[in-house]
């Protein structure tokens, strides 16, 4: 079933630019872009416990990253790689602090990092540009055209999909597991828990690089608000709603959220304001998320 | 000088008044509250109403924060008291709902404009100490802000209701086993720290400009002060404020490209060596 849903799921998302115009590749990029941005906030929050409310960072890290070496003259692929590493280096900095906490002071501290990256990009102007951010970022030649540069970021989202599925099944993800139900249980099994915590956040934080970097070069302009905090919630949201006890919940989350909200653009600009009652609803009775609820509802009428 | 301290302390008192909110429904609740920002912008708003209906600013102080305590009310007794028991990342995520719709109601009621009443004439003078000339509205903020920390001391030290709640936050399951009823307990620590957000919200009414985003920005100052000072620590949560406020004014004159980024440098520093804040309880 999960074999062939991935297999339809690949053919659909390559097969966007053949049959649909710029609007829905559009769409569908930034669909792709958000679900691997959940998916790498998940690593920390569904599969070890941890609540990061400062992907942002990352996410931003990677698009400014890849941004000014665009705009230094370095070519597409290269740049993007050099966004991913960057956010990945980013991670790696901050995560060596925030492995040290759990709960409330983890999130706290990822939040503090996040909008200290922001004031960063803020300020920094001769830099980042600050309050303006970058624009005119080029993406070469060939990849001008729309659906080259939708066929090149989707190919590395689906790949970067594939890599964190096999990292959720690979001894890494059944530690980052072990963490989540019991880390003091965890430690004395010989789970090397710190440690395996930080990997996941660093891995976490060049996924979201990715996101960014590959974000960048579509909008072919950045701005602060990548980093702040509200940018960091968007990943929270779309895992919520997806469900983050399930690997594809943020991907199905991301979709939902980006499609519902362009349906409800069109009604009303309040579209935030209808999030708001879904999340509600979500935390009081879904705590699963749409996929979860789905998966209780298959395995009731399986068992029946 | 001196102005550039009294501008900075003035703006620590919102800041102490919604941070004081968040810290003491962390400390019995152990929940952190993300909505006290729009909390704040809600008392901004209500107090506006108030005063275009009445046409008196204290008024307009009374009713607009007794709204929001009202909100608080519905918040805690509708809806949070149904996670309490669920993991902390979702006491959070449903506090961040209640942002989205906050805001967004607030946007749909009153348009996305900046609104600014003006000060009230017996407050809109200023005083002369010495060679400096420092604004009325300054010092009255200033006096409110001081006065609450004054009356939560009073209320928390020499209360039986003041014990309670301290004895709640220390160790919630003694209290429960020694008799209290948490349940309402909870329900009114929230009220009074929605009111206390709502206050701060009123009382910036006049100054700064009242706009939907403005709870957005308060609350990551609210959990800078609260970190700093120690999270459920009242005290820590005034002299937090106190840094902050300062920093942010002289911070602005001495070095303002990194103003901004000082306060989030202090926040994750006091996170990384001393989790439990400058005055706040180490956690066992």
């Amino acid at each position: 079933m999960k074999l062939v849903a991935s297999a339809l799921l690949t053919v659909a998302v390559l097969l966007v630019p053949a049959v649909s115009g710029p609007f829905l590749q559009y769409l569908v990029l930034n669909m792709l872009l958000l679900a691997l941005l959940a998916l790498s906030f998940n690593l920390l929050f569904g599969m070890t416990g941890l609540l990061s409310f400062g992907q942002g960072a990352f996410y931003a890290g990677g698009a400014y990253a890849a941004a000014l070496s665009l705009r230094a003259g370095f070519s597409l692929i290269p740049s993007i790689l050099l966004g991913s590493v960057f956010a990945a280096a980013l991670a790696a900095l901050i995560g060596a602090f925030c492995v040290r906490h759990t709960r409330i002071y983890f999130s706290m501290l990822t939040l503090a990092f996040g909008m200290l990256v922001y004031a960063v990009v803020w300020k920094w102007t001769d830099v980042t540009g600050g309050d303006d951010g970058l624009i005119g970022i080029p993406r070469g030649a060939f990849f001008e055209k729309p659906e080259r540069y939708y066929l090149l970021s989707a190919v590395l989202v689906l790949v970067s999909i594939a890599v964190l599925h096999r990292l959720s099944a690979s001894p890494l993800g059944l530690s980052l597991r072990a963490i989540r139900e019991n880390a003091e249980r965890a430690e004395f099994s010989g789970v090397a828990v710190r440690r395996t915590i930080f990997i996941a956040f660093v891995t976490a934080g060049f996924f979201a690089g990715l996101s960014g970097a590959l974000l960048a070069p579509l909008e072919q302009t950045i701005s602060p608000s990548a980093a702040h905090w509200t940018k960091s919630a968007e990943p929270v949201m779309a895992t919520l709603i997806g469900g983050p006890f399930l690997f594809a919940g943020p991907l199905v989350g991301a979709v939902v959220y980006l499609g519902l909200k362009e349906i409800i653009v069109r009604f009303t600009e309040y579209w935030l304001l209808v999030f708001g009652l879904v999340l509600l609803g979500m935390v009081l009775s879904f705590r699963g998320g749409l996929l979860g609820a789905a998966a209780d509802l298959w395995g009731r009428r399986t068992r029946a | 000088m001196l102005f550039q301290g009294l501008v900075g302390l003035s703006e620590a008192m919102y800041l102490w008044l919604v941070a004081a909110g968040l810290s003491l429904i962390f400390g019995v609740l152990r929940v952190l509250n993300f909505a006290h920002g729009s909390l704040y912008m809600l008392g901004a708003y209500f107090a506006w109403v108030a005063f275009r209906i009445t046409g008196s600013f204290w008024a307009a102080l009374l009713i607009g924060p007794l709204l929001v305590a009202a909100v608080g009310w519905g918040m805690e007794y509708g809806f949070l008291r149904r996670v309490y028991r669920v993991e902390v990342a979702f006491q959070l995520l449903l506090t961040f709902a209640f942002v989205l719709i906050f805001d967004d109601l607030v946007k749909l009621a009153f348009g996305p404009v900046y609104q600014s009443p003006p000060t009230p004439a017996a407050l809109s003078g200023a005083v002369r100490i010495g060679r400096s000339i420092l604004p009325t509205y300054h010092l009255f903020i200033l006096a409110v802000g001081a006065a609450v920390g004054l009356g939560l001391w009073i209320f928390l030290e020499k209360t039986g209701f003041g014990l309670i709640i301290r004895a709640t936050a220390a160790d919630r399951e003694m209290a429960r086993a020694l008799g209290v009823r948490s349940s309402r307990l909870f329900t009114w620590v929230f009220v009074l720290g929605a009111w206390l957000a709502g206050l701060g919200g009123a009382l910036s009414m006049p100054v700064r400009a009242i706009s939907p985003g403005m709870g957005e920005f308060i609350i990551i100052e609210a959990f800078v002060v609260v970190v700093l000072g120690g999270l459920g620590s009242l005290r820590g949560a005034f002299v937090g404020a106190l840094l902050i406020g300062l920093l942010h004014a002289y911070g602005l004159v001495f070095m303002p490209v990194f103003e901004l980024a000082l306060a989030y440098i202090a926040m994750a520093a006091v996170l990384i060596v001393r989790p439990w804040g400058l005055f706040g309880a180490r956690e066992a």
